[in-house]
C-alpha cells in the first residue's frame, strides 16, 4: 500500500489541524459513562447480561436513526485481530482496557471516527466525542445528542441524589470526563511545567503526558482533564476545564513569543536540526522522534518552517506507534525493526510535504 | 523502597497479585498507582488480590485489614441484596457489582464521594429525558400534597378539590410514563 492511501486509512478527523486554537490544542474530548438499570456492572455481569448489553446497543445502532454523523459500525473486540485493536487504541478509540480485557467488549464507531462508544468496558457504555482543536462544547454538544438518542429505548441506571451510576465512584454524578490534547513546547523548553502542573492540578484538574512512560510527556503533548464528576452540571466542568486551557494558551502563546526574542537563532537551530533528523533519519526511537515532531510542529507554528501541513506532528505520533507500524509493514516487528521502520515512514513522509512544496 | 513504573518516587502502594498460581509482587507510588489503576483494580480477575489499594487512593482508614479479629465478634457484613456484593469487595476492587450497591453502601459511601468529588456528595447535572420527566413529576405531586393538606388544615375546601383534581392528573401522567418506560 502506498503511504498516502495508508495515511488517508489511517487518519481520523481529529487529528487534522483545522480546529480552532490548533497551534495549541491538538484535540478536544468529551466521554460519558452510562450504565443500563437492569444489569449487573462489567465488574460481575454474566455472559448473558454482557450479550444482552451488545444487543441493545446493536439494535439502536441498526436502526440507523442518527444521521448527524454518518453510519455507525459495531465491531466486536472478540472477532477483532489483536493488531487491529492495538491499532483502535493508538487512535485513542479504545482503551487499553477495553483492547485486552474485556470480555464481550465491543465499541461503536462512525465513519469519521469522531463518536466512539465503548461497550462493557468499565461501564456499559462509554460514549466519547473527538474532535480537532479547542471544541469542548460542541463535542459535549453531540455526545448529549448520542445520549438522549440511546436514553430512548434503554433505561440507564440513575439515581435522584447521585446521579448517573458508575462502575467506580470516581465517576458517578456526570459520568463526565472532559479532556484536551495541548501541545506545550513553549512551557517545556522554558521549565515552567513544574509550576504550572501544581497549579492547575489545584484547581481540581489533572495534566499528565499522553505518550511515554510515568511522568515522562513525549512530543510535548499533555492531556488536561477535570477530576471531579459529582456536584457540578456538565456545563460547568466543560467552562472550569475551559477557562483553565485558555490561560494555558495564552501562558504558551507568550513563553513562544519569549523564546523567539531571547533565543531566536538557537530556537530555528533546533527546529531545522530536528527538521534534518526527521526527513534523513534510517533509525530512529519513539523518543528522539517525538522530541524532533514537537520542534518541528513548534518551527511550523512560528513559521520558521513554511509549506509544511501542520496535522504532522498529530498524524506521525500515532502513526509511529508500535500497532501503526506493524500494520504499515504487514507484520510483527522487533523492537529494533520498528526503528528502522518508523525512520523510513517518517522520511517518506517528510518528502511528500516536499513534493507538494515543488509540484 | 522506590515505585517500580517511575523509578523516582517513593513507592506507597504494595501489593500481591497472584496469577496462575505465580505470586508477583507490585510497590507503586501513588501517581502511578493511579495511572495504572484499571490495570491493577480490575474486577472479576480470579485470585486476585490487592491490599488497600484503594483504600489508599481514597486515603480511607484500612480498617478491614485489622490483625485477626475474634471471629465470634465480627461486625454485620454489609452485602448488597442485588448482586451480593459486600462493602469489603468494593473496597478491595474500587468497583461496584451493580446500580443498587449505591443504596445498599449508601451511609459509608457518602465521605467516600466526599473525599473523591471535593466535597460533593449530590448531582447536580443532567436528568435523563425519560425516568427524569417521573422525577420532575414525583416532585410536583409531592409539593401538591402538601399544598392539599394545608388548605384541608383551613378548610379552604373548594381549593383542596382543585389540588386534588392536579394530583389525580399528575399521578395518571405518571403511570403512564412508568408503564410505557418498562
Ligand atoms: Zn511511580
Ligand atoms: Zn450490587
Amino acid at each position: 500500500m502506498s503511504l498516502e492511501r495508508f495515511i488517508n486509512q489511517a487518519v481520523s478527523s481529529w487529528m487534522s489541524a483545522d480546529g480552532p486554537d490548533s497551534d495549541i490544542i491538538l484535540s478536544s474530548r468529551i466521554r460519558l459513562a452510562r450504565n443500563i438499570k437492569q444489569y449487573k456492572f462489567p465488574t460481575l455481569f454474566t455472559n448473558d447480561e454482557a450479550k444482552s448489553v451488545i444487543h441493545m446497543i446493536k439494535k439502536k445502532v441498526e436502526e440507523k436513526s442518527f444521521s448527524t454523523l454518518g453510519n455507525l459500525e459495531l465491531l466486536l473486540m472478540d472477532e477483532l485481530q489483536p493488531l487491529q485493536k492495538r491499532v483502535l487504541m493508538e487512535k485513542h478509540l479504545i482503551s487499553p482496557h477495553l483492547a485486552e480485557n474485556s470480555s464481550h467488549g465491543a465499541c461503536v464507531l462512525s465513519e469519521n471516527e469522531e463518536l466512539s462508544i465503548m461497550i462493557n468496558e468499565e461501564d456499559h457504555i462509554r460514549i466519547q466525542c473527538l474532535f480537532p482543536g479547542f471544541q469542548l462544547s460542541e463535542a459535549l454538544n453531540i455526545a448529549n445528542e448520542i445520549d438522549d438518542w440511546l436514553e430512548k429505548e434503554i433505561d440507564y441506571a440513575f439515581d435522584e441524589k447521585v446521579g448517573y451510576l458508575t462502575s467506580c465512584p470516581t465517576n458517578v454524578g456526570t459520568g463526565l470526563r472532559a479532556s484536551v490534547m495541548v501541545h506545550l513546547p513553549g512551557l517545556v523548553l522554558t521549565q515552567q511545567m513544574n509550576r504550572i502542573i501544581p497549579a492547575i492540578n489545584q484547581l481540581g484538574l489533572v495534566v499528565r503526558g499522553i505518550y511515554g512512560e510515568g511522568s515522562e510527556a513525549l512530543g510535548n503533548i499533555f492531556q488536561v482533564s477535570n477530576q471531579i464528576t459529582l456536584g457540578k452540571s456538565e456545563k460547568d466542568i466543560v467552562e472550569d476545564l475551559k477557562s483553565v486551557v485558555s490561560q494555558l494558551i495564552s501562558q504558551e502563546r507568550s513563553a513562544r513569543e519569549a523564546l523567539a526574542k531571547t533565543s531566536n537563532i538557537q530556537l530555528e537551530d533546533r527546529v531545522f536540526r530536528s527538521y534534518g533528523i526527521l526527513s534523513n533519519c534510517r533509525i530512529i526511537e519513539s523518543k528522539e522522534a517525538a522530541r524532533c515532531l514537537s520542534d518541528v510542529r513548534l518551527g511550523i507554528d512560528m513559521q520558521y518552517l513554511k509549506n509544511i501541513s501542520k496535522n504532522i506532528l498529530n498524524e506521525l505520533m500515532i502513526l509511529t506507534q508500535p500497532g501503526f507500524l506493524q500494520q504499515y509493514a504487514g507484520g510483527p516487528l522487533r523492537p529494533h525493526e520498528r526503528d528502522i521502520r518508523r525512520a523510513s515512514l517518517i522520511r517518506e513522509r517528510m518528502k511528500m510535504e516536499n513534493e507538494e512544496i515543488g509540484g | 523502597m522506590i515505585c517500580q513504573e517511575c523509578n523516582q518516587r517513593p513507592a506507597a502502594l504494595h501489593f500481591t497479585k497472584i496469577l496462575n498460581g505465580e505470586k508477583a509482587e507490585f510497590h507503586l507510588c501513588d501517581k502511578c498507582a493511579q495511572e495504572k489503576g484499571d490495570m491493577f483494580m480490575l474486577g472479576g480477575a480470579p485470585g486476585f488480590s490487592i491490599h488497600n489499594l484503594l483504600a489508599g487512593l481514597l486515603n480511607i482508614e484500612p480498617t478491614f485489614q485489622k490483625t485477626k479479629q475474634d471471629p465470634f465478634q465480627q461486625e454485620e457484613i454489609l452485602q448488597c441484596v442485588k448482586c451480593s456484593m459486600t462493602f469489603q469487595q468494593f473496597i478491595k476492587v474500587g468497583r461496584f457489582g451493580c446500580a443498587h450497591c449505591y443504596q445498599a453502601f449508601e451511609e459509608q459511601l457518602i465521605p467516600i464521594l466526599k473525599r473523591l468529588h471535593s466535597g460533593n456528595s449530590a448531582h447536580n447535572g443532567k436528568i435523563p429525558t425519560r425516568i427524569g420527566g417521573s422525577i420532575h413529576l414525583r416532585k410536583n405531586i409531592e409539593e401538591l400534597k402538601q399544598k392539599l393538606k394545608e388548605s384541608i388544615a383551613k378548610e379552604e375546601f373548594e381549593r383542596a378539590a382543585e389540588i386534588r383534581d392536579e394530583i389525580r392528573l399528575l399521578d395518571s401522567k405518571l403511570k403512564a410514563k412508568d408503564e410505557g418506560g418498562e
